[in-house]
C-alpha cells in the first residue's frame, strides 16, 4: 500500500505541477508532493523494518533493507530541497534568471526526477532499472540548461551525451545479463528479476556474466562519475539551478551506484570471486586521488563541491570492492551522510552565489558578516564532508579505513592521502570564503536556513550515535552483499 | 522457414547492418546521414522479424514493428523536420581523416569479434554469430560520436549505436521481455523530443549547430 503510494504521489506532484506551472502555490504543492511521498517512504519503511524483505505487485517490485532506505534518503532530501527551493527560485524568477515557462518545467521535471529514482530503487527487474537510471538521466538534462547561458546548454549537452553513452553500454551489460539468465529460467520477464537472479546466480554462466559486468561498470560507473569517466559531472552539478545540484549530488549518485551494486552481487554469486570488487577497488581509489588534487585547482564554488561528490562517491565505490562487513557497512553509511552532507552544503552555496550574484570564489567573501546563519552552515557543512569528527562522515570513513587496513593494507594509505588533500584543499578555499570582511557588492537575501540546520544537525547526530533501527537495517543489508 | 535459411538471411542482414554503420562513419551530407540510418532501422527491423518468424516467437513481430514505426519513420521524420526548421539540410560537413576512421573502425569490429567470442560458444540461438555485429555497431556509432562535430551527426551516431543495442538484444537473446522493449523505445522517444529542444536552444545561443564552438567548460581555466 504504502509502495504503491510513493510512486502515486511522486507521479501525480508532477502532473499537478505541469498544469499549475508559474502560478502561487506552485513551490508549496511541490513541498507538499515530496513530503508526502516522503511520510509514504516512511511506512514503507516500517512495513519492511516489521516484516522483511517484500515482493509486490507480481514480484515487480522487491523492498529490502538496502533499498528501502536510499527510497527514504530521496524522498527526505528530495522534500528539503524543495523547501530550500522555495526561496531560492522565487529569488532567481525576481531576477529574471528564470521565466514563466521555465518554472513550469522545474517543477514538473523535479517531481518526475524523484518519481524516476525511486522507480531505480524498488523495482525488481533489472531491466526497469536500467529504463528508470535514464528517465532520471533524461528529466535533469534540461533542468541543467534551465538558464539558456552558453555554459548551461554546453553542460547539458555534455550531460545527455555522455551520460546517454554510458547508459547505453549499461543496457548492453543488461542484455548479456538477461542472455546468461534465460539459459536457467526461460523466456520472458523471470529472468530479469534480480531475486531470480540473485537465488540462483550460481547456475549463471560466469564467463558471460563477466563480460556483462564490464559494460555495467563502464555504464553505471559513467552515472556514478567515477574516474575516468566523470567528465560530465562538474560540468551538469554547477550549471544548473542550485537545488538540482544538490538532487543530482546527493541522490542521483546514490541510485547509480545502487545499480551498480545490486549487479555486482549478481555477477559475485555467478563467478564465486571478488573480481568485480578489484575493479571497484581501482576506480574507486583513482577517482577519489583525481577529485581531491581536482579540488586543488577549482575556480568556480559549485564545480568544487561536484569534484567533492566525486571524491566520495570513490569512497562509497572502493567499500564496496572492498567487501566484508564492515566495509559494506561503511559503504552504506557513507552514501547516507554524504548524501545528506553535500545537499547541506549546496544549500547553502546557492544562497552565498545569489548574495554575492557570482559563483567564483575569489569573489566571495565574508558571508558570516553577511548572513551569519549561510556563513557558518557551510563552514560547517564543510567541516563535516571534510571527515573531521564529530560528524557522521568520519564515522563512516573510519569504518571504511579500518577495513582497508585489514583487508588492503597497502591501499590504505593511498586512500588517506586523497582524504587528507581533500581537507586541505577545502578548507584553503573555504576560509576566506566564510570569514573576514564582507565583499562590497554583497546584498542580503532571505536565505532558507530550516533545510541546512535540519540535514546539519542530523549529520551530527548520526556521528554521535547510530540508532537501533539504522543499525540493524545496515547490518540487513551487509549481509545480503556479502 | 528452412532454420538454416533463416540464419542465413539474417547473416546476411547482418552484414548489411554493419556495412550501413561504416557508411554512416562517412557520409558527409546530412540528410545522407539520415537516409543512411533510416535503411539501417528497416533491416534492424526486418531481421527481428525473420527470427521472430523462424523460431516462433510472436512477441518479436511487435518488437519488429516498433522498430519499424520508431527507427524508420518517426526519429528521421522528426530528425528531416529539425534539419530543415534549422535550414541545415544542405549543409556539408567536413570529415576529416576517412582512412584513419575506417582503419579505426575495421580495428573495432575485429575487437568486438574476439570480446564476444566467449559468449558466441555458449550460444545455441540461430542469430548467435550476429552478436559480433550488434556490438561492432555499438563501437562504431561511439567512434562517429567521437569523431564528428556537429549535433546532428552526434545524434544520428548515438541513435545509430542504440540500434546496435537493439540488435544485440534479438541476437542474444530472441529480444527482452516486451515491458523492457517497450520502455526503452519510451526513453528514445523522449530522448529525441530533447535534442531536438537542444538543437534549438544550441541554435540561438551559438548560432551555430558546430560543436567546436563549445568550448568553454574546460578544466584549465
Amino acid at each position: 500500500m504504502a509502495l504503491i503510494l510513493v510512486f502515486v504521489t511522486s507521479l501525480l506532484g508532477a502532473v499537478v505541477l505541469a498544469f499549475v506551472g508559474d502560478r502561487k502555490y506552485a513551490h508549496e504543492i511541490n513541498i507538499i508532493g515530496s513530503g508526502a511521498t516522503f511520510a509514504a517512504s516512511i511506512f514503507l519503511a516500517y512495513e519492511v523494518y516489521a516484516t522483511g524483505p517484500m515482493l509486490a505487485g507480481d514480484d515487480f517490485f522487491f523492498v529490502d533493507a538496502f533499498n528501502v532506505y536510499l527510497a527514504v534518503l530521496t524522498a527526505f532530501v528530495s522534500t528539503t530541497t524543495a523547501i530550500f527551493s522555495r526561496k531560492y527560485m522565487k529569488f532567481e524568477r525576481s531576477h529574471g534568471r528564470v521565466g514563466h515557462k521555465s518554472m513550469r518545467f522545474y517543477h514538473a521535471m523535479f517531481q518526475l526526477f524523484i518519481f524516476a529514482m525511486l522507480l531505480a530503487l524498488l523495482t525488481n527487474n533489472v531491466g526497469v532499472l536500467w529504463i528508470s537510471m535514464e528517465l532520471a538521466t533524461l528529466s535533469t538534462v534540461l533542468l541543467v540548461s534551465l538558464y539558456r547561458t552558453p555554459a548551461a546548454i554546453e553542460a547539458a549537452w555534455k550531460y545527455f551525451i555522455l551520460c546517454g553513452v554510458g547508459i547505453a553500454l549499461a543496457l548492453f551489460g543488461t542484455v548479456l545479463l538477461y542472455f546468461a539468465a534465460e539459459k536457467v529460467f526461460g523466456e520472458g520477464t523471470q529472468g530479469l528479476l534480480w531475486t531470480n537472479l540473485n537465488a540462483y546466480a550460481g547456475s549463471l554462466e560466469p564467463t558471460v556474466l563477466s563480460l556483462a559486468f564490464i559494460f555495467l561498470m563502464v555504464g553505471y560507473g559513467t552515472k556514478v562519475g567515477l574516474v575516468p569517466l566523470h567528465n560530465w559531472l562538474p560540468d551538469a552539478h554547477s550549471e544548473g539551478p542550485t537545488p538540482i545540484s544538490a538532487v543530482l549530488s546527493g541522490l542521483l549518485l546514490n541510485v547509480a551506484l545502487y545499480a551498480l551494486v545490486r549487479c555486482k552481487v549478481i555477477v559475485d554469486g555467478a563467478t564465486g570471486s571478488n573480481k568485480t570488487g578489484y575493479i571497484m577497488m581501482a576506480f574507486g581509489l583513482l577517482s577519489i586521488i583525481v577529485a581531491s588534487f581536482s579540488l586543488l585547482r577549482q575556480k568556480d564554488i559549485k564545480r568544487m563541491f561536484a569534484y567533492s561528490s566525486i571524491e566520495h562517491m570513490g569512497i562509497a565505490t572502493f567499500a564496496f570492492g572492498l567487501g566484508g562487513p564492515v566495509a559494506t557497512f561503511g559503504a552504506l553509511l557513507h552514501m547516507l551522510v554524504h548524501s545528506i552532507t553535500k545537499s547541506a552544503i549546496f544549500f547553502t552555496v546557492g544562497h552565498a552565489a545569489q548574495m554575492n550574484s557570482t559563483q567564483d570564489m575569489s569573489r566571495i567573501r565574508g558571508l558570516v558578516k553577511g548572513n551569519p546563519l549561510v556563513g557558518w552552515g557551510l563552514m560547517l557543512g564543510v567541516v563535516a564532508i571534510a571527515g573531521v569528527p564529530p560528524f557522521g562522515v568520519f564515522t563512516s570513513e573510519f569504518l571504511i579505513l579500518t577495513a582497508a587496513m585489514k583487508n588492503a593494507p597497502y591501499l590504505a594509505p593511498v586512500f588517506l592521502l586523497g582524504i587528507a588533500v581533500a581537507f586541505a584543499a577545502l578548507m584553503k578555499r573555504v576560509m576566506p570564503m566564510v570569514f573576514g570582511d564582507a565583499a562590497p557588492w554583497q546584498g542580503s537575501l532571505k536565505a532558507s536556513h530550516f533545510p541546512v540546520i535540519l540535514h546539519l544537525v542530523l549529520i551530527l547526530i548520526l556521528g554521535l550515535y547510530m540508532p537501533v533501527f539504522l543499525n540493524d537495517w545496515f547490518h540487513k543489508a551487509a549481509e545480503l552483499l556479502r | 522457414m528452412d532454420l538454416s535459411l533463416a540464419a542465413q538471411i539474417n547473416s546476411v542482414l547482418a552484414a548489411l547492418i554493419l556495412l550501413t554503420s561504416f557508411a554512416l562513419l562517412v557520409q558527409r551530407r546530412i540528410q545522407g546521414l539520415l537516409h543512411i540510418f533510416a535503411w539501417q532501422g528497416l533491416l534492424l527491423s526486418i531481421s527481428t522479424a525473420v527470427v521472430g518468424y523462424s523460431a516462433g516467437l510472436h512477441h518479436l513481430y511487435i518488437s519488429a514493428l516498433l522498430t519499424l514505426t520508431l527507427k524508420v519513420f518517426a526519429l528521421p521524420y522528426i530528425l528531416y523536420v529539425l534539419i530543415h526548421k534549422l535550414k541545415i539540410h544542405k549543409e556539408v560537413e567536413e570529415v576529416v581523416n576517412i582512412p584513419t576512421t575506417m582503419l579505426i573502425g575495421i580495428a573495432l569490429v575485429i575487437f568486438s569479434y574476439d570480446l564476444t567470442s566467449p559468449v558466441r560458444e555458449l550460444s545455441t540461438l540461430l542469430t548467435r554469430s550476429t552478436l559480433a555485429v550488434a556490438l561492432s555497431t555499438v563501437m562504431l556509432g561511439l567512434l562517429m560520436m567521437i569523431t564528428r562535430k556537429k549535433a546532428v551527426t552526434q545524434i544520428v551516431g548515438f541513435l545509430s549505436l542504440e540500434n546496435g543495442l537493439f540488435f544485440a538484444a534479438t541476437s542474444a537473446t530472441y529480444g527482452m521481455p516486451l515491458v523492457v522493449e517497450l520502455g526503452v523505445a519510451l526513453d528514445i522517444l523522449i530522448a529525441a523530443f530533447i535534442f531536438g529542444i537542444f538543437f534549438f536552444q544550441i541554435r540561438t545561443t551559438f548560432e551555430s549547430l558546430d560543436l567546436k564552438e563549445m568550448e568553454k567548460l574546460k578544466e584549465d581555466e
